[in-house]
C-alpha cells in the first residue's frame, strides 16, 4: 500500500512501487485530466504539480512522491476559476484540448512563482510542453492575461 | 459546388416526435424510394436521425455528424443550426452523431460515406444544417401561432422565444417543442439573408474550451467501463512482417496480466491496466516472419526516385508544347525537391475502447470515418454494421491519422475484444508513443523534378513537374478515386498551378513500396506548395522581379490569390527595408477551396542558424462563420507546417523506422513559435475549409525568406542551411 496525497484526500493504492504517478492517477484514482502523451517526459501532457512545482508523472514513481502534495487539473480550481484557466477560455487557447491539462499545469505553476514573467521566461518554462495543434500563440497570450501583463 | 446544390433540390425534411416531448429534425438525402423507406423505418425506432433536438427545459442539442479532433467542429457547425434557428448559442449543446450514412454522409465525398476530411465538414453542412435549423424555427413559430390562434405570419422567433410583438406574449422553445414535433414538417424553407445573420460571423467561444481547461474532456483515453482490460499490442517490427512463434510464459506470470493472444495485426497482451500491461509487453518474446516484409532503407528508396524523375511519368496535366518551349527559353532553371515520409504524431496515441457481446458491439473512438469504421468492426466481430454502434468522442489530434484505408486502430481494438470475450469485458486497446510512430500510414516520401523557363523579358515560358512517389488511394477502398493513372492526391496543387504559364506539363510516377501511406493535414499541398512557390521564387529570382510582383502578374486571371498576396503582403510591411539578416519570404496556395498567402521573416545568425521571428497570414474561406476558430486554424497550420520545415522526418533502415518518440522526431516547441497574426479576406462565397489550408504556404515561405537572406536555395524539407 502506498499512500498518497492529491486534491487535498489521502488515497492507498495496491502498487508495485515503481509504478508512475501518471497511471496511478489514470487508472486508480480516475483522474483522467492527466494524459498520457509519451511516457518518457519529453511533451509533459502528463504534467502535475508536486508541492507547488511542475512535475512528469509519466517518469515519477509513485513511491518518489509518497507523503508529498499533488495537484492535477482537477484539483486546480472547482469549476475552472483558477486565471489561467480562465485566461484559457476567454482565449479560446483549446483545440484538440489533450495537451491542455498539462500546459495550464505548468502555466499555474509558473505564475505562483513568477507572478510576471517575461516572453523569455514564458518560453523557457513552456517548452517542455507540447501542443501538436499549434496552440502556442495563445498559450503566451493567455499565461500574461492571467498574469495582468498587457499585451504590446 | 454542383453537389450541393443538387443536393439541397434533392433534400427531403421530416420530424418525428420522440420521448419526452423533444421536437427531433433532421432532413434526409434519399437516393431514391427505397431508400426513403429504410429512412421511415429507422426514425420510427427512435434512432437519432436528425441534427436538433429541442427539450422541454428548453436545452437544444445540436447532433453533429463530424469529428471533433481540434478544428472547432462543435462551435462552427452548430453556429450553423443556431443563426436559422434563432436560438440563444447558451442553450446549444453538442453530441456527437452515431454511424448512418443515410442521415450523416459527408455531401462533399457523394453522400456514400460518413466521415471528416478533406476541410469539409463546414463546407458539406452549410446548406444542410442552417435549413435544419430554419426548417425548426418554421414549426416552432407554428406550434405558437396554432397555441395563440393567430396567423404565424405576425409572429417572430428570437434567442429561444417565439414573439408576438402585437400582444407581447412569448413562448419559449422548450414549451412549444411538443406541440411543433406534431405539426408536419415544412418542405421547403427560406434561409436567412447574410445581412441579417447575427451568429453567423460572430467570433463566439468555444463549446469545448471550459471541458478542456478543466481536464473533463473525454476522449477514448478517458473511458472507464466496468471491468475494462487494458491490451498492448506488439506488432511487426517491420511491415508486412508476421509472427512465427511467441513465448508468453514471462509475459503471463507479471502482476496484473489476464491473458496473451494472438491477433491477425501481432500479439496483444491483456491486463488490468495501462501500466501492468506495458510492463508485461516488454517480457513477451516473439520471433517475426519477415519472408514477405519491406526491408527497404529510405536512402535506396531516395536514389530510385531520383532515377524516375529523368524518365517520363503518367500525364496529370498538359498545356501547349512545354519541351520546345522550354528548349526555346531564354534561361532554364532547373530543381529538385526531396520530402521525406512524416508521421501525423497527435498528442493522444491512437486507443480505442470496445465492448463485444455476442449480438453487438460498441466502440468509443475518435472515430474519423464512422460507418468505413462500422464495416470493418463488423466483419472481424462476425456482425451485421448494424450491430456496431460507434460512439465518436473528441479526438486528441488526428490531422488524417484517424481516416485510414484499414481502421487499424479499430480492427486490433475489435479483434483483441474478440479473442479475447471468453473473459467478458471491455477492452481498451491502447498504442504507446512509440507503437503510434512505428505505426505507418504516414504522408508519402516524394520528389518533384521541376524545370521552367522564362523569355528575355523575364515571364515564365514553360513549366515541366515531375513528381515521384507512392499513391494514398491505390489499394484502399478509396482506389475508385484515382482516374486515368494518376492519384489526384499526389498531384493536387501542382495539377492545377494558378499562374499563367503558356506552356505546361505535370507528370507522375507512383512507386510501389510496402509502406502504408496516408493522407496528412493537407495532402497533397503538403510537398506541391513547397515545390511550386520555391520554384516560381526562384524564377522570379532568375527574371530579376520581386517576389510578390511577379506572382502579381501571373495571377491576374486568380482574383482570390490574389486577394490573400496582396493583403498578407500589404500587412507584412512587404518591401520596406530589413535589418542585415533578416528577410521575407513569400508564397501563396489554394488548397480545399480556400487560399492562403503567407510572409515569412526570418533572421539568419552568423552561426548558419536561423528563427522563424513573424509570419503574416491572409486567408480568403468564403465567409468566416467564426473568425477566432479560423484564426486559430491558420495559427495552427503554420505550426504544423513549420513543424515540419524545420523537423519532420520519418526514414527507414532495412525496413525499421528509425524514430520512436519525440526526441528524434521533434515537434515545434513554444521557444521556436514565431508571432503570428491572421488576417480574414472579407468573403460572400460560401464558407470553405481552414483545418488544412494553413498548412502548406509556411514551408515554401520560410525558404523564400532564407533564400532572400543567404542567398542559398533550399530544395529540402526538413531545411538544413548547412548542407
Amino acid at each position: 500500500m502506498i499512500r498518497i496525497h492529491v486534491n487535498g484526500k489521502e488515497h492507498r493504492v495496491a502498487v508495485e512501487a515503481d509504478t508512475p504517478l501518471l497511471w496511478v492517477l489514470r487508472d486508480n484514482l480516475g483522474l483522467t485530466g492527466t494524459k498520457y502523451g509519451c511516457g518518457i517526459a519529453l511533451c509533459g501532457a502528463c504534467t502535475v504539480q508536486v508541492n507547488g512545482e511542475p512535475v512528469r508523472s509519466c517518469v515519477t514513481p509513485v513511491s518518489a512522491v509518497e507523503g508529498k502534495r499533488i495537484t492535477t487539473i482537477e484539483g486546480l480550481s472547482v469549476h475552472g476559476e483558477h486565471p489561467v484557466q480562465k485566461a484559457w477560455i476567454a482565449l479560446n487557447v483549446p483545440q484538440c484540448g489533450y495537451c491542455q491539462s498539462g500546459q495550464i499545469m505548468a502555466a499555474a505553476a509558473l505564475l505562483a512563482k513568477t507572478p510576471k514573467p517575461t516572453d523569455a521566461e514564458i518560453d523557457t518554462a513552456m517548452s517542455g510542453q507540447l501542443c501538436r495543434c499549434g496552440t502556442y500563440p495563445r498559450i503566451r497570450a493567455a499565461i500574461k492575461r492571467a498574469a495582468g501583463i498587457e499585451e504590446a | 459546388m454542383g453537389d450541393l446544390t443538387d443536393v439541397s433540390r434533392r433534400t427531403f425534411l421530416k420530424s418525428t416526435a420522440v420521448a419526452g416531448g423533444a421536437l427531433l429534425i433532421g432532413f434526409y438525402l434519399p437516393a431514391g424510394r427505397k431508400a426513403l423507406a429504410a429512412v421511415e423505418k429507422t426514425s420510427a425506432q427512435f434512432a437519432p436521425n436528425a441534427f436538433l433536438r429541442i427539450a422541454p427545459d428548453n436545452s437544444i442539442t445540436v447532433i453533429v455528424k463530424h469529428l471533433e479532433m481540434g478544428q472547432g467542429v462543435y462551435t462552427g457547425l452548430p453556429m450553423l443550426v443556431a443563426e436559422e434557428l434563432e436560438a440563444d448559442w447558451r442553450q446549444i449543446k453538442v453530441e456527437s452523431a452515431p454511424a448512418d450514412v443515410k442521415l450523416y454522409a459527408n455531401l462533399a465525398w457523394g453522400g456514400t460515406t460518413q466521415g471528416t476530411g478533406g476541410s469539409t465538414s463546414l463546407f458539406n453542412s452549410w446548406e444542410q444544417l442552417r435549413k435544419a435549423g430554419a426548417m425548426a424555427r418554421q414549426m416552432l413559430i407554428g406550434a405558437a401561432a396554432q397555441r395563440w390562434k393567430v396567423d404565424a405570419k405576425r409572429l417572430k422567433a428570437e434567442s429561444g422565444f417565439v414573439i408576438d410583438p402585437k400582444t407581447g406574449r412569448r413562448a419559449s422553445y422548450g414549451s412549444l417543442a411538443p406541440a411543433a414535433a406534431k405539426l408536419p414538417a415544412p418542405m421547403d424553407v427560406e434561409l436567412k439573408p447574410a445581412k441579417e445573420w447575427k451568429i453567423i460571423g460572430q467570433s463566439l467561444p468555444r463549446k469545448d474550451a471550459v471541458d478542456k481547461s478543466t481536464g473533463r474532456a473525454r476522449f477514448a483515453q478517458d473511458i472507464r467501463l466496468p471491468g475494462m482490460l487494458t491490451a498492448l499490442v506488439v506488432r511487426p517490427p517491420r511491415f508486412g512482417g508476421k509472427v512465427k512463434r511467441f513465448d508468453a510464459t514471462e509475459a503471463k506470470a507479471m502482476p496484473g496480466v489476464k491473458t496473451v493472444v494472438p491477433i491477425p495485426q501481432g500479439v496483444a497482451v491483456v491486463a488490468k491496466d495501462f501500466w501492468s500491461a506495458k510492463k508485461a509487453r516488454d517480457k513477451l518474446v516473439v520471433e517475426w516472419d519477415d519472408s514477405a516484409a519491406e526491408t527497404l532503407s529510405t536512402d535506396d528508396l531516395r536514389k530510385q526516385y531520383f532515377e524516375l524523375t529523368k524518365q517520363p511519368g503518367t500525364v496529370a496535366r498538359q498545356q501547349g508544347e512545354a519541351a520546345s518551349a522550354l528548349s526555346n527559353s531564354a534561361r532554364r532553371v532547373e530543381a529538385t525537391f526531396e520530402f521525406p515520409y512524416l508521421a501525423h504524431a497527435a498528442m493522444e496515441p491512437l486507443n480505442a475502447v470496445v465492448r463485444l457481446t455476442k449480438n453487438r458491439c460498441d466502440i468509443w473512438a475518435g472515430s474519423q470515418q464512422q460507418t468505413l469504421d462500422q464495416a470493418i468492426a463488423a466483419r472481424i466481430a462476425g456482425l451485421k454494421p448494424e450491430q456496431v454502434h460507434i460512439h465518436t468522442l473528441i479526438a486528441g489530434g488526428s490531422f488524417g491519422r484517424h481516416a485510414n484505408p484499414t481502421s487499424d486502430y479499430i480492427a486490433e481494438a475489435v479483434a483483441v475484444a474478440k479473442a479475447t470475450r471468453s473473459l467478458g469485458m471491455p477492452i481498451h486497446l491502447a498504442w504507446t508513443r512509440e507503437d503510434d510512430m512505428h505505426g505507418g500510414y504516414y504522408r508519402p516520401m516524394y520528389v518533384h523534378a521541376i524545370e521552367a523557363g522564362i523569355d528575355k523579358d523575364g515571364n515564365p515560358v514553360a513549366w515541366t513537374h515531375r513528381i515521384v512517389g507512392q499513391s494514398i488511394l491505390a489499394g484502399t477502398p478509396f482506389s475508385g478515386m484515382i482516374k486515368n493513372g494518376v492519384d489526384a492526391t499526389s498531384v493536387e496543387g501542382a495539377a492545377n498551378l494558378p499562374y499563367a504559364i503558356p506552356n505546361l506539363l505535370v507528370d507522375l510516377h507512383t512507386t510501389q513500396v510496402g509502406i502504408p501511406v496516408l493522407w496528412w493535414r493537407s495532402v497533397g499541398s503538403t510537398h506541391t506548395a513547397f515545390s511550386t512557390e520555391v520554384m516560381i521564387d526562384e524564377l522570379a529570382q532568375a527574371a530579376g522581379k520581386d517576389p510578390v510582383e511577379f506572382r502579381r502578374a501571373l495571377l491576374k486571371e486568380q482574383p482570390r490569390h490574389l486577394g490573400v498576396l496582396e493583403l498578407a503582403a500589404q500587412k507584412a510591411g512587404w518591401g520596406t527595408p530589413m535589418p542585415k539578416g533578416r528577410a521575407r519570404g513569400v508564397a501563396v496556395h489554394e488548397s480545399f477551396r480556400s487560399y492562403v498567402a503567407e510572409v515569412a521573416e526570418v533572421t539568419v545568425h552568423d552561426d548558419g542558424t536561423f528563427k522563424v521571428d513573424r509570419v503574416v497570414c491572409a486567408v480568403d474561406c468564403g465567409v468566416a462563420v467564426n473568425p477566432d476558430v479560423v484564426r486559430a486554424q491558420m495559427e495552427s497550420g503554420i505550426v504544423f507546417g513549420l513543424t515540419a520545415a524545420l523537423h519532420g522526418a520519418i526514414t527507414l533502415k532495412d525496413g525499421h523506422v528509425e524514430q520512436s518518440n519525440f526526441h528524434d522526431y521533434p515537434l515545434l516547441r513554444i521557444n521556436e513559435t514565431p508571432k503570428i497574426e491572421v488576417y480574414i479576406v472579407p468573403s460572400e462565397q460560401n464558407p470553405t475549409g481552414v483545418g488544412e489550408p494553413g498548412v502548406p504556404p509556411i514551408a515554401p515561405a520560410v525558404v523564400n525568406a532564407l533564400r532572400a537572406a543567404t542567398g542559398k536555395s533550399v530544395r529540402q524539407l526538413p531545411i538544413r542551411l548547412e548542407s
